[in-house]
């Protein structure tokens, strides 16, 4: 379970840039729950992301995961709790390092680091099984640099690196704006799948609305730093594109400021 | 000229080789610590400057104070570590650019190697201790098997403790911070870390060059980042000529150290053709730089704007000749 209670953070307090990214944002995720994340740029949603990962510390508020507050851990320490799939593939993975290394480095999240060997060959053998769950033929590449992948790919590899030690909560941080439409939605059916398999707790910001609709049990809408809408349940089954531009509408008074919304209906 | 030429002896390049070649073995240790931090960190370290000449103080001083001339290169190395963990924290904890952070710790080290010395250099008392790293003519043998066993060990090691989930760690952390925070490490542990093991071998080379010429001095360090870039960078051109795409770690690290080698060939070389020693820095700094520009260089003239602008005009002008031809 993630508990976010009362975040603030305030980007250049004091100077002309000043930006407050979240105001007093709450919101509680239960078990199990897959819920997305859609708002205008600067609406704060990848701030969530970041603030939730532990990027930089927050100005006030708590956030829990099942019960024990992380927010004064930094991101390294609090890597345990989360699995964590970036906008921008290259974000995720070592390039310069093969495919097994990742996953090894990913399987080692919250152990100690220790003069063991990096990789063993039981593992090897576990990661190709992985790899072939995925159907992209990465499983007879497995020291190939990852570098040599392609986008998809290595988005692919970050999703299963980010949920094979399982975490308590999934971050997807528009993992799918950097692919192309055919890629993307691939990427969306194995995050479907792996999530659905591990009953995986989810967090995942779009900027696409049918990809909002599409996926999880709940939507939220940031709008300047704040949740302006959050729905669930058949309601949110219910719910189409033409509800969240309207509503959408209303929130930037009539005034459509975001094209980037427009553009990815 | 005539007379330039004829005063060149062939004998004496002969007898120089031995010589340059330990040299070069005991400097790619050096060059292996360099290739720690500048090509697996990806951290431009300043800090070896002085840590090289720190090696060498700390294994004179021990010496002349009646300590075991190969225990004290154990002291070496843990001084040279000592420094990079100096330079690590500077960076991680205080926030200090790397560069900087690194020049800092030189040059504070400056002043510290006087003070261990009490002057600017000192003398190895050669006639009443046995060094094993000696320069001595009749023991080169020796020195040249000894020199070449402590690189292969540290290849190995290196080998071994970058394969580790410590050593992977490292790796990552220079490849992409984002993502090795992302997967739980620390990454400013495993900076401090990689430093620390970079200036301890950069040290340890240090300490045995000394025993090998005999004295330790404040400036022996001065320019040897240079020297270290240079044996890498010289290695990583050749292995990649010689084995391309079939490249292994291992035999990175070992064109390290033979990048070394070759870097004191060419200096061997460059003195027996009477260049000043004086303007051996210069020198180096125009290899180390040609040796750095080839790469871009071979990318731009398979890809470049220019080059693009003068395939097109060529073949404008053809098209138009064509034209004039077909009336």
């Amino acid at each position: 379970m993630l508990e976010i209670r009362n975040i603030n953070k305030t980007f250049n307090p004091g100077t002309i840039n000043e930006k407050k990214a979240l105001i007093d944002v709450s919101i509680t995720l239960n078990d199990g729950d897959f819920c997305t994340v859609i708002g205008g740029n600067g609406a704060g949603k990848s701030t969530i992301m970041n603030a939730v990962a532990g990027v930089w510390p927050l100005d006030s508020g708590m956030i829990l995961v099942d019960g024990v507050d992380v927010s004064g851990l930094s991101e390294y320490q609090r890597a345990p709790y989360f699995g964590r799939v970036f906008q921008d593939p290259m974000t995720g993975t070592a390039g310069d390092m093969q495919i097994d290394e990742n996953m090894a480095l990913a399987a080692r999240r919250g152990q100690r680091r220790t003069l063991r060997w990096g990789v063993t060959k039981k593992e090897r053998e576990q990661y190709q099984e992985y790899l072939k769950d995925l159907d992209l033929g990465l499983e007879d590449r497995l020291t190939a640099k990852v570098g040599l992948l392609s986008g998809g790919q290595r988005q692919a590899l970050t999703l299963i690196m980010a949920t094979m030690k399982k975490p308590k909560v999934l971050l997807l941080d528009e993992h799918t704006a950097a692919l192309d439409p055919k890629t993307a939605s691939k990427v969306l059916a194995a995050t479907d799948k792996v999530v659905e398999e591990h009953h995986l707790t989810t967090l995942m910001v779009t900027h696409n609305m049918r990809d909002a609709i599409a996926h999880g049990n709940r939507l939220i809408m940031m709008n300047e730093g704040r949740v302006a809408l959050d729905i669930s349940g058949e309601e949110k089954k219910k719910l189409t594109v033409e509800d969240l531009l309207h509503k959408f509408e209303e929130l930037s008074g009539g005034n459509f400021a975001n094209d980037r919304m427009l553009l990815s209906k | 000229m005539q007379a330039y030429f004829s005063s060149l002896n062939p004998v004496a390049l002969w007898n120089a080789a031995p010589g340059g070649i330990a040299q070069g073995l005991i400097w790619g240790i050096m060059a292996l610590g360099v290739y720690i931090t500048f090509r697996v960190l990806k951290f431009a370290d300043m800090t070896v400057d002085g840590s090289f000449s720190l090696g060498g103080a700390v294994a004179v001083m021990l010496i002349l104070n009646g300590a075991d001339p190969q225990i004290v290169l154990i002291a070496s190395f843990f001084s040279g570590i000592l420094s990079g963990c100096v330079t690590g924290i500077l960076h991680t904890k205080l926030g200090i650019p790397d560069i900087l952070a690194g020049i800092l710790t030189q040059i504070s080290l400056y002043s510290i190697n006087l003070n261990i010395m009490g002057k600017a250099n000192q003398a190895v008392p050669i006639n009443s201790v046995r060094v094993f790293f000696t320069s001595n003519i009749r023991y080169l043998g020796q020195t040249l098997t000894l020199t070449l066993v402590v690189d292969v060990c540290i290849i190995a090691v290196i080998y071994w403790f970058l394969g580790t989930e410590l050593g992977s760690s490292i790796r990552a952390t220079g490849i992409n911070p984002n993502m090795s925070r992302a997967q739980g490490i620390d990454t400013n542990k495993m900076k401090i870390i990689a430093l620390m093991l970079g200036n301890g071998l950069v040290a340890l080379s240090g300490g045995i060059l000394s025993e090998y010429q005999g004295f330790a001095d404040v400036k022996m360090g001065q320019g040897s980042i240079v020297i270290g870039l240079a044996a890498v960078i010289i290695g990583e051109v050749l292995a990649e000529t010689l084995v391309g795409k079939r490249l292994n770690f291992i035999m990175r690290l070992s064109f390290t150290v033979i990048g070394a080698i070759i870097y004191y060939m060419v200096y061997v070389f460059v003195l027996w053709l009477k260049f000043p020693a004086d303007d051996m820095k210069l020198l180096t700094a125009i290899v180390v730089a040609a040796f750095l520009a080839v790469p871009y260089l071979k990318e731009r003239s398979n890809n470049s704007f220019s080059g693009l602008a003068k395939r097109n005009a060529k073949l404008q002008a053809e098209s138009k000749n064509n034209g004039k031809e077909a009336e």
